[in-house]
């Protein structure tokens, strides 16, 4: 709801949201001015985290760095992983066998999954609904629960490795994602549809809030779900497909109408593809080995400019890679998706009432470290 | 009645323990009950299921420092915590339990009660501006203007009451819903068709009278933190709570009066307190129930609802019942 706002200077009041607050999922600051409850502008300040993650690439060997990409997105930590390891593969010549890109999939999308789940309950309890969360969490755990199984770790995964990954899956393992398929699909239905999705009052603060123009999201350059939300079909796995991805049959969901709930929508949609996904993995899953053969110990790419991109939860991930035959990255650019759909929030939420803002800042699925890198 | 002093004196205190257990222990419930929804247990660790968690939540706020920041106005500050506990402590004072349990039979009482249920919200409006928070000032500025909306539907459908009634007095409007369900209010069709709609009207006003969710715009933990709360610690935070829940006794208790026959049983037999009593927590527990279902509304689709829905409603029902009564 847009409402023409003429404020007088000296009716406006400065209201800092965060960096402490509940509603920002981390040490975001926004500063707000407002007169009432109408937001005139909003700032957001970003830097509270920032740990140099890029020149950290540039002081240690390729595998040093590794562990670092998945403390950007700790949500979807192995897509992080996946972006980074593509880009050094490509640097490096490394051909990967086939059964661990399959695995790659399986746990990428599992993860996906996961981050999808927790950005529904973060963002039901944004809007003062608490049940969903837990109900959230109980699926998710369940997802922890198998990663942990091969990967070891449940949020940081630091599992990928050049040329494959670090351990095979088993049967247990395809026992249970199949077994989780199973139960998440007879609970999307009833628990998140149900009982939230086709909730009045869901509806009526999402629909034709926090509306965001296709143009926008050309300007800012978002990517995943937002722009998803607005029309624009792009979807790196299907746009610039990488691993096994196009061997998979799956949709883009994109809704048209650019506002909250159209957003929420995508992410609702987009938890049904990755099912899909996964389970034609698991049926399709080949035999062989899962790390490639004769990879150095230490890596020593040749001189070049090399990028890969990956579709991360929260819209394309990019890696940049500049190698100058050296055993560590002369240059590492990494383009974060949070943080253009950030950007856009100053100019959205200008004219918006504060709890639509805040609903609105949960449409958009913010993960703070990543912005910071 | 009785014209020893004893009396009232007795009376006053069990309804003191009455609203002091209740406001302890409807915290409990509902811990208890957001966790059976939430498919977890609640608290069990301090004595069996956790009853004994009310004693020790009180002993902690009891021992923490009651901070005042530098800024606040000192005198408002301290006094909203009390203001907000003591209006719902002496509305129990005129609400009958039973046809013999009622502290003062006043003839207006149902005014009173409405008097303090305002004061209430002048709990949290000077609670909230004393802070000096900006974030207090918003959601007192959000509580004066829900409270103002909702009060006047509801005040509506009371005066549909009183007519039906022809009394201001809770005992009289308790005694003449005596029998059987079908003389409930609620099912009083021949006073008005709409009554069904009348008390889910009343229904939804006493939820965001309380400032309960899915209404809980004043507190909107994950928008303004804690409201008018965000500065209060200590027993001051205490009171807060306790007022909350005493106010959903009070709404639930008038509700049951108004609406739900107060002590009558459903068939007619043995009415009693205990009758009255099943009445309030059932209502009681639909309000925590609705609490852990339903996400926030937003500000302006509540007061949406209140002038464009509940106020025009509850006006119809007052004119059919007017007409209803004229022509019968």
């Amino acid at each position: 709801m847009t409402v023409p706002i003429q404020c007088r200077p000296d009716e406006v009041f400065v209201l800092n949201l965060g960096p402490q607050h509940p509603a920002t999922h981390g040490v975001l600051r926004v500063k707000l001015t407002m007169d009432g409850e109408y937001i005139v502008k909003a700032e957001p300040v970003l830097g509270y985290i920032h740990r140099m993650h890029e020149k950290m690439a540039e002081a240690g060997s390729f595998a040093q760095f590794m562990p670092n990409t998945a403390r950007m997105d700790y949500l979807h930590a192995l897509a992080y992983n996946h972006g980074y390891v593509l880009a050094v593969e490509r640097a490096a010549g490394i051909e990967v066998p086939e059964r661990a890109e399959y695995i790659r999939v399986i746990t990428v999308e599992l993860n996906r999954l996961s981050s999808h789940l927790l950005w529904w309950a973060a963002f039901l309890l944004d809007l003062g609904g608490f049940t969903p969360l837990l109900y959230a969490f109980d699926d998710r755990e369940r997802i922890l629960d198998l990663l942990e199984r091969i990967t070891g770790s449940r949020l940081t995964y630091c599992y990928f490795r050049f040329g494959g990954v670090y351990n095979d899956i088993d049967d247990e393992f395809i026992a249970g994602t199949r077994d989780f398929i199973k139960r998440l699909r007879s609970r999307l239905p009833r628990m998140y549809h149900d009982l939230v999705t086709h909730n009045i009052i869901l509806i009526k603060r999402l629909k034709d809030i926090g509306f965001i123009t296709p143009e926008q999201c050309r300007r800012y350059g978002a990517t995943g779900p937002v722009a998803r939300g607005s029309g624009i079909n792009y979807d790196v796995r299907k746009n610039e497909p990488y691993s096994v991805y196009p061997e998979f049959d799956f949709d883009v969901p994109v809704y048209t109408e650019c506002d909250s709930m159209a957003r929420y929508m995508v992410r609702m949609d987009e938890i049904e593809q990755s099912l899909r996904i996964i389970e034609q993995a698991l049926d399709k899953l080949p035999d062989g080995p899962v790390k490639a053969k004769k990879v150095p110990k230490i890596l020593k790419p040749p001189a070049g400019d090399y990028y890969a991109a990956v579709e991360a939860a929260r819209g394309a991930f990019g890696c940049r890679l500049v190698c100058d035959g050296g055993k560590s990255a002369y240059r590492l650019k990494l383009r974060s998706p949070t943080f253009c759909n950030l950007s856009l929030f100053g100019e959205v939420a200008e004219g918006m009432l504060l709890a639509d803002a805040l609903a609105f800042m949960g449409s958009l699925d913010l993960v703070i470290p990543e912005i910071d890198r | 009645m009785d014209t020893s002093i004893w009396r009232p004196i007795i009376y006053l205190i069990c309804f003191m323990a009455f609203a002091g257990l209740n406001a302890a222990y409807l915290g409990w419930c509902e811990r208890k009950g957001a966790g059976r929804i939430q498919r977890r247990t609640g608290p069990m660790e301090v004595g069996f299921h956790g009853l004994l968690q009310p004693l020790a939540d009180g002993l902690k706020l009891m021992s923490k420092q009651l901070l005042v920041p530098e800024g606040v106005d000192h005198i408002l500050f301290r006094i909203a915590p009390i203001l907000a506990m003591i209006p719902a402590l002496t509305s129990m004072v005129v609400i009958p339990f039973s046809d013999n349990i009622q502290g003062r039979a006043l003839e207006l009482s149902v005014l009173l009660l409405f008097a303090l249920a305002s004061i209430g919200m002048i709990a949290i409006l000077i609670g909230g501006w004393a802070s000096g928070n900006k974030y207090a000032v918003i959601s007192a500025a959000r509580a004066v203007s829900q409270n103002l909306a909702y009060e006047i539907p509801m005040l509506i459908t009371v005066i549909t009451i009183v007519m039906i009634t022809g009394s201001m007095n809770l005992q009289d409007i308790a005694m003449d819903q005596q029998g059987g369900f079908w003389h409930w209010n609620i099912f009083r069709f021949d006073k008005s068709i709409f009554m069904p709609v009348s008390f889910i009207i009343f229904f939804i006003c006493s939820v965001a009278e309380t400032n309960r969710a899915p209404f809980d715009m004043a507190e909107a933990e994950s928008e303004l933190i804690a409201g008018f709360m965000t500065e209060y610690s200590s027993m001051g935070f205490g009171l807060f709570m306790m007022g909350e829940y005493l106010n959903i006794v009070v709404g639930a208790c008038l509700t049951t009066i108004l609406f739900l026959g107060g002590w009558s049983c459903p068939f007619g037999l043995f009415p009693g307190v205990w009758w009255f009593l099943i009445k309030i927590y059932i209502l009681i527990f639909t309000f925590i129930w609705i609490r852990w279902t339903y996400p926030r509304t937003q500000v302006y689709k509540l007061l949406n609802l209140s002038w464009k829905i509940l106020i025009p409603f509850s006006l119809v029902n007052l004119l059919v019942t007017a007409a209803f009564i004229k022509v019968f």
